[in-house]
């Protein structure tokens, strides 16, 4: 290990070391070092190989931005990978290694690429791998791809979500955002600082400054203190704002718990997703350095300028000892500075300007570094890792300069990231060579270097006037903030010179798209693949469309940018998801008594969000017997059936049968009370949506039944029509469906169940007959009975409050027991309705099936209207070829038919007349029963047809009336 | 124009790559085409395309307001299948997966059409006897299509969660081998590319800004905001704003356009093969040849232009998918964004005449337009060529709004894409 | 993500609320007189506005009342919500 770490300072706890691996060796570091700065104080230079040609990579950057360094941290369900080293906080124990190479990111295969560079330039799989196909080569450019290999067992770990609201979000806690949140923690307003960082202050953790009299990082740190302090306000650090969405919503990835690829260490979530609403928003993030463009600007030893004084200050880990300095602009003249400082020597600061100001130059030129003006680096030595550079001077003069380290400066981007999300137009400002932020189009402002505002005075009182800040705003020193620029694009000579480092796209890729007419920005960055990989361009970007913008000759402003995306960071899944997994993602709803469904040996499925017995298979007993024997005890005894899901809706109201009738395609208006009909509802295009029985309770008052999965989305439609088209009717839509338990007893004992548990009314055929409804109380609960049956058998519908279904249930089993009831799950109960040829919606019908089709025609109100009525008479809807609806009889055996089997005349070649849409087994006749869709079908009783698709291909099948019939043919009907 | 292939790369490489030549070249309008097709989206470079090289028609002009493949062609998570349950649809869609089998070589330009198969996973009892009848039908319509059980399904995608236990348990599902996914740039390119050596203009940077009418009222040009262009036929083909130029033209379209969701992670080693669609959850899944999830979930709820990302439908979407598959939690999504796609009632394409004489059009896909270009490009060149509606475009006109024939896949198989 | 200013209940996620589409559409009548094209634009052609849309909107996790909107679809912008049966807001200037 080299003795990379300086003697002293820096942000680290050098009382309390680490111990971590990196690519299966051991190294170590301190609290408060991240994985990149533990590693570049060990020397480390070669991190990662790069995506395409796997060329070494080493550290290029000290933040987000960082492009080459991603490693996999963690083993097993806990690993995590593609992580930045720059932003994975050190831990005891941590294992880590680069992503996307074999064996090691120092001797790896892959780099044989790199040997066939030429022959991969960029877009080269367009015109290649078509012969003799695709198919051929895809499987190992597949392999070839891809970064980090993720673990395939389930994450262990919790996310959650919270909501919050706030009046002033600020983004980034440099001086900027600092002073922004300070003024209006001052002024008490709910205010959220948000940090990606561990620590409060950006750039003020490593610049030197003095604020108020005090280092900066000291001001910065009592700043965010007495933020938090305010009682309305929230300091959150390691929280990056990641989305700016619609109407001041963004979203923040808050890591809580758990370094990466560990154990999270108490109950807290892994990962929060704050979904935060301000009414204003402060943008104070900061900018990204960029990188300059020039042959072999990859080489591991080649910085960002500001990453070599960055991991200096703050982590006191020296890039390196013999360093050159690479720049167009002022501002890497600081980390010449830095380097000095800490003792490194710097061979030669290289600057593309002719005539930077002369003060720069004279305070390095005192220091003793050689300052070489209108230069440029034309090439770098050094395998793995830099040895040397060779620089061209003004003259065009080679030299060549030994230096383990070169920090380079192309200029900085302000991080416009969230302010191009939040709908604002960026402009290009000439002077600083930079996209800064245009009008914005929220309420948001954007402040300080994320502004395109560099001087430390500036940014601190935009801050403080953006949040509101009264009188002089934090005092800082302002000693020579302005800096200057001369954009250099491209350094003109030849060489792999990296634009975007990750996915290795270079100056010559951006040359050959402009030659091949990829010119626009958008097609520049989808042929080349630039700005596309895991780092989101944050490096490479504009030095990509400023390339793209001289190559075209346009102004750098009309080749413009692509869309910045969210998130601005990758963000979890899991965190993305939050708390909502299995059941929190969409609740089941369970029957009121679906405790009793339980002991009784239910087994559960979900039929339309609701979990429901299926069967009750007793010991030993298979689900398809269970059926047989459940539907055979309600055909010869008596069964009990949770109806509870079905949809009831009170509707009330003097104009209660007026509006029932234009919502029904039948009438109710002419219901009498006390009695049940059945009713369908169409929608506008006249395709049945629901069905179901009402019952008149009152004159103007009926309670509406909808099918199980119709209960929410019939009476929210009720609601849509009274309130949209009709809001002069009298009338109010109540749905209380979960409001009642529903158990229906049905079989020929039936009715002495019901008199055994106790009721107190005459039930007699005569008294309480067929399609009635009476309120009563069954076994002392008060209760509502409806005579309707969806079995053919005698059946009471008994609804009871919802709270006393268990009651019910205990009652009428106990009162039933010595009649054979049996509890009969839904498949049973779908084989006797099967029988019976009753419809059930959804299965029988799709979203396109009309009155008419399934057999209905003649029951609908002719001579008024009705929602859909006019829809019913469009010439498509008379056509007599439709879809109808009818039974279907195997004619070959007793195995029923398929669901879903498509069934064709023997005498067409090709095409389906219909399919089967219902079909089980009757456990009264002992063959199969089945519903069907059959073109025609209601012209065609009796004939045969074929079942042409599925298992039940080559049978052969009679075409019925719905439902079948006994042996002398008289219906089931009980 | 040089043709691509691997020995030309070969060549290229040892000049330092400069012998290359523009994809396609970008002229200035002339004043008068024999076709202006609106649109540089997939549908209309492959209208232009099969123009010239089935119909002979060179003399025609793709106009652009932005850049070639910038709406949902660059935008759409990459799916193509034909497992229709109408067999309208499934016969549109199959020849077009027909023309997607051989587009890489008849373009000279790899679309990396990759025939990966297509799950659709059933969650329940129901689900399972939708799915197959659907397979049914899509089986006679000669599209493969086949149930698949849950042990296969396992198998080709282990990340998936396929306990009993599991919020979505997987009850089997239906499987199109010769379904996939292809490079959606790529399709794009390819067909300017070819389009542009047929002789055909590609014109970027090119906004329609009105149509102009003869006394009889028939388009006889278009107005652009790089002035007036005289055509014979015109062809839109404008995915998202269908509308707006048929208000330019003077008239309605059953057509509502909505912002399409979609993500990618980033880049991982290969961890599934096919490609996933939840008939419970709407989400669908794939992983590119970079490495990405490439995901998508359904629509905001609300008509939208904004090409913006949405942290509900985020929510929603990824949320399915960490339930689905476990082990997403820890992957990361590197990207969301949106595309505008037309949405019409019944969920199926609209399809030649509009009401307008000499306008034709090629609308409504919804989210799933991506697999149909090489079809909608075909049927739209033939009926501005012949004047006549080829025979799988016919179902498909305006008129079915009217009549009732509608054609709704939503209501028959439960998927609208 | 959209904060609506439900008329009722004040500004909420739009989560809570529910887009119905098109407001101000006038169904046809009577049934009997109105032709298959007639009812066709009424059951399925939209203005699509890119700009100005007039659309109704249900809270359906709150008060469960629809009201009008008046949204811009290009930016989502809101620039009036009034209440069903009630005219269209002049928006002159604003779209």
């Amino acid at each position: 290990m080299s003795g990379r770490r300086l003697p002293g300072g820096g942000r680290i706890d050098r009382n309390r070391p680490l111990n971590f691996t990196f690519e299966g060796r051991p190294y170590r570091g301190y609290v408060g070092d991240t994985l990149a700065s533990a590693l570049l104080a060990a020397g480390v230079r070669v991190v990662g190989r790069s995506f395409k040609y796997h060329r070494p990579r080493g550290l290029l950057a000290a933040g987000v931005e960082e492009a080459n360094a991603l490693v996999q941290v963690g083993e097993g369900a806990r690993a995590e990978v593609n992580l930045r080293a720059t932003e994975v906080e050190l831990h005891e124990g941590l294992t880590a290694r680069a992503v996307n190479c074999w064996p090691s990111a120092r001797f790896d295969v892959g780099a044989v690429n790199n040997l066939f560079g030429r022959l991969l330039p960029a877009g080269f799989y367009y015109k290649t791998f078509m012969w003799p196909d695709w198919r051929w080569f895809e499987p190992v450019i597949r392999r070839a791809a891809g970064l980090g290999r993720p673990s395939i067992l389930p994450d262990p770990d919790r996310y959650e979500t919270r909501h919050a609201h706030c009046d002033l979000l600020v983004v980034g806690s440099g001086p900027a955002g600092l002073a922004a949140a300070l003024a209006a923690s001052r002024r008490g307003e709910r205010v959220m600082l948000v940090e990606q960082d561990p620590l409060p202050g950006g750039s003020l953790l490593w610049r030197p400054a003095q604020i108020d009299g005090r280092s900066g990082s000291d001001w910065a740190e009592r700043a965010a203190a007495e933020i938090a302090a305010a009682p309305d306000a929230l300091v959150l650090t390691r929280t990056t704002a990641i989305g700016y969405f619609d109407h001041n919503a963004l979203a923040l990835l808050e890591r809580v718990a758990g370094a990466a690829g560990s154990p999270g260490p108490d109950h807290r979530p892994r990962q929060r997703l704050w979904s935060v609403r301000a009414r204003r928003v402060v943008l104070a993030a900061g900018a990204l350095e960029r990188p300059l463009v020039f042959p072999g600007n990859d080489r591991p030893g080649v910085m960002l300028a500001s990453a070599v004084s960055e991991y200096a200050a703050r982590w006191a880990a020296r890039a390196g000892d013999e360093a050159v300095v690479f720049t167009n602009n002022d501002s890497a003249y600081a980390a010449a500075h830095a380097l000095l400082d800490t003792g490194g020597r710097v061979a030669a600061v290289v600057d593309s300007r002719p005539a930077p100001p002369a003060r720069r130059t004279a305070s390095l030129q005192a220091r003793g570094v050689r300052t070489l003006l209108g230069a440029s680096i034309v090439a770098t030595h050094g395998r793995p890792a830099l040895t040397g550079v060779t620089i061209r001077d003004a003259e065009g003069h080679d030299h060549r300069v030994a230096a383990d380290v070169l920090a380079m400066s192309g200029g900085w981007n302000p991080t416009v990231h969230l302010f191009s999300q939040s709908g604002g137009a960026l402009v290009w400002d000439g002077e600083q060579a930079l996209f800064r932020p245009g009008r914005s189009a929220q309420a948001e402002v954007s402040v300080g270097a994320a502004a395109g505002e560099f001087g430390l005075s500036t940014a601190i009182e935009q801050g403080w006037r953006a949040g509101g800040g009264e009188g002089a705003p934090p005092l800082a020193d302002a000693a020579d903030e302005r800096w200057t620029i001369g954009p250099l694009w491209r350094v003109p000579a030849r060489g792999k010179a990296f634009v975007d480092f990750q996915n290795d796209v270079t100056a010559d890729d951006i040359a050959l798209s402009a030659r091949e007419n990829f010119v626009s920005v958008e097609h520049l960055k989808r042929y080349t693949t630039l700005g596309m990989a895991a780092d989101q361009g944050k490096t490479s970007n504009v030095n990509a469309l400023a390339i793209m913008a001289e190559l075209t000759g346009r102004p750098i402003a009309d080749v413009g940018t692509t869309r910045f995306r969210p998130p601005f960071t990758p963000a979890t899944f899991g965190a993305i998801g939050g708390r909502a997994r299995g059941e929190l993602f969409q609740p089941l709803r369970r029957l009121p008594a679906h405790d009793r469904h339980v002991q009784a040996g239910a087994a559960f499925e979900e039929y339309g969000g609701w979990l429901r017995p299926a069967h009750y298979p007793g010991a030993g007993e298979s689900a398809h017997a269970a059926e047989q024997r459940e539907a055979l005890a309600v055909r010869r005894a008596v069964g009990l059936f949770d109806g509870s899901p079905l949809g009831k809706i009170d509707v009330v109201g003097a104009d209660a049968a007026e509006f029932l009738d234009r919502i029904y395609a039948n009438t109710l208006s002419t219901l009498k009370v006390g009695r049940a009909r059945y009713g369908l509802m169409l929608n506008e295009q006249g395709a049945v949506i629901d069905d179901g029985v009402t019952v008149r309770l009152a004159a103007d008052h009926f309670l509406v039944g909808t099918t199980g999965g119709g209960a929410d989305r019939i009476a929210a439609w009720l609601e849509e029509w009274l309130q949209c088209e009709w809001p002069d009717l009298d009338v109010l839509v109540a749905p209380v469906t979960t409001a009642w338990a529903v158990l229906t007893l049905s079989g020929p004992k039936a009715r002495d169940v019901l008199d055994a548990a106790g009721v107190d009314m005459a039930i007699g055929e005569e008294d309480f007959p067929h399609m009635t409804f009476r309120e009563c109380r069954v076994a002392g609960v008060p209760a509502r009975i409806s005579r309707v049956s969806f079995t053919g058998e005698v059946s009471f519908e008994v609804s009871v409050a919802a709270d006393r279904a268990c009651e019910l249930w205990d009652r009428l089993r106990l009162a039933g027991a010595p009649f054979g009831l049996a509890p009969v799950g839904i498949e049973a109960w779908m084989l006797l309705r099967m029988e019976m040829g009753y419809l059930h919606l959804g299965a029988d019908t799709d979203g396109a099936t009309t009155p008419d089709d399934i057999g209905w025609g003649r029951v609908l109100k002719r001579r008024r209207d009705f929602v859909g009525r006019r829809s019913l008479t469009r010439p498509e809807l008379l056509r007599k070829d439709r879809l109808q609806f009818v039974g279907v009889e195997a004619v070959d055996s007793t195995v029923p038919v398929p669901v879903g089997s498509h069934l064709r005349s023997p005498g067409l070649p090709s095409g389906s007349e219909g399919y089967v849409t219902s079909s089980g087994l009757s456990p009264t006749l002992g063959r199969g029963v089945a519903l069907a869709m059959v073109r025609a079908g209601r012209s065609r009783y009796g004939e045969e047809l074929l079942v042409i698709t599925g298992e039940g291909r080559g049978r052969r099948v009679r075409v019925t009336v719905p439902g079948v019939r006994g042996p002398g043919g008289e219906p089931l009907d009980g | 124009m040089e043709r691509y292939s691997a020995w030309r790369l070969f060549r290229e490489a040892l000049n330092g790559h400069r012998g290359w030549t523009p994809a396609w070249r970008s002229p200035s309008p002339k004043r008068r085409y024999d076709a202006v097709i609106i649109g540089g989206g997939g549908h209309g470079l492959a209208t232009a395309y099969y123009l010239a090289k089935n119909h002979g028609m060179t003399n025609v002009a793709v106009v652009e307001r932005g850049w070639l493949g910038g709406g949902n062609t660059g935008r759409n998570t990459t799916i193509v299948r034909s497992n229709y349950y109408h067999r309208e649809s499934a016969r549109l869609y199959d020849f077009s997966v027909r023309l997607y089998e051989s587009l890489s070589r008849e373009l000279n330009y790899n679309v990396m059409f990759s025939q990966r198969g297509v799950i659709t996973l059933a969650h329940s009892r129901h689900d399972l006897e939708v799915v197959a009848r659907w397979a049914g039908a899509a089986q006679l319509h000669g599209v493969d299509a086949e149930m698949v059980s849950v042990d296969e399904i396992k198998r080709r995608i282990p990340l998936l969660d396929t306990s009993p236990s599991a919020r979505f348990p997987v009850w089997g599902g239906l499987m199109q081998r010769r379904g996939g996914t292809a490079r959606h740039d790529a399709v794009a390119w390819g067909y300017a590319r070819a389009a542009s050596r047929l002789g055909v203009d590609i014109i970027q940077n090119c906004e329609v800004t009105g149509f102009s009418r003869n006394e009889r009222g028939r388009v006889v040009g278009v107005e652009t905001s790089l002035g007036p262009i005289a055509a014979g036929v015109v062809g839109l083909a404008v995915a998202g704003h269908s509308t707006v130029l048929a208000d330019l033209a003077g008239f309605r379209l059953p057509v509502t356009s909505y912002a399409l969701q979609a993500f990618v992670s980033e880049p991982l080693k290969p961890v599934m093969d096919t490609v996933m669609l939840s008939l419970a959850t709407g989400a669908y899944i794939s992983q590119s040849d970079k490495g990405g999830l490439v995901i998508g979930g359904g629509l905001d709820l609300y008509p939208s232009y904004a090409q913006r990302g949405n942290l509900p439908t985020a929510q929603r979407v990824i949320g399915a998918l960490a339930d689905q598959m476990p082990a997403l939690g820890r992957v990361r999504l590197l990207r969301q964004w949106a595309g505008i796609v037309d949405v019409v009632p019944d969920s199926s394409p609209i399809l030649g005449e509009t009401p307008v004489e000499g306008l034709f059009i090629n609308c409504g896909w919804g989210t799933g337009g991506f697999k149909a270009i090489p079809a909608g490009g075909t049927l739209l060149a033939h009926h501005l060529a012949t004047g006549e509606p080829h025979p799988l475009a016919e179902p498909f006109g305006l008129r079915r709004f009217a009549t009732g024939a509608l054609i709704d896949e939503a209501a028959a198989s439960g998927i609208a894409h | 993500m959209l904060l609506i200013p439900c008329p009722w209940c004040g500004p909420r996620d739009e989560i809570e609320f529910r887009c119905g589409g098109q407001s101000h559409i006038q169904r046809p009548e009577p049934f009997d007189a109105v032709s298959d094209e007639a009812w066709a634009d009424y059951l399925f052609t939209r203005i699509n506005p890119k700009g100005v849309s007039y659309e109704r909107w249900l809270h359906v996790f709150g008060c469960r009342q629809w009201f009008n909107v008046a949204r811009d679809t290009r930016t989502h912008e809101i620039h009036a919500v009034y209440r069903m049966g009630e005219p269209k807001p002049d928006l002159r200037g604003v779209e």
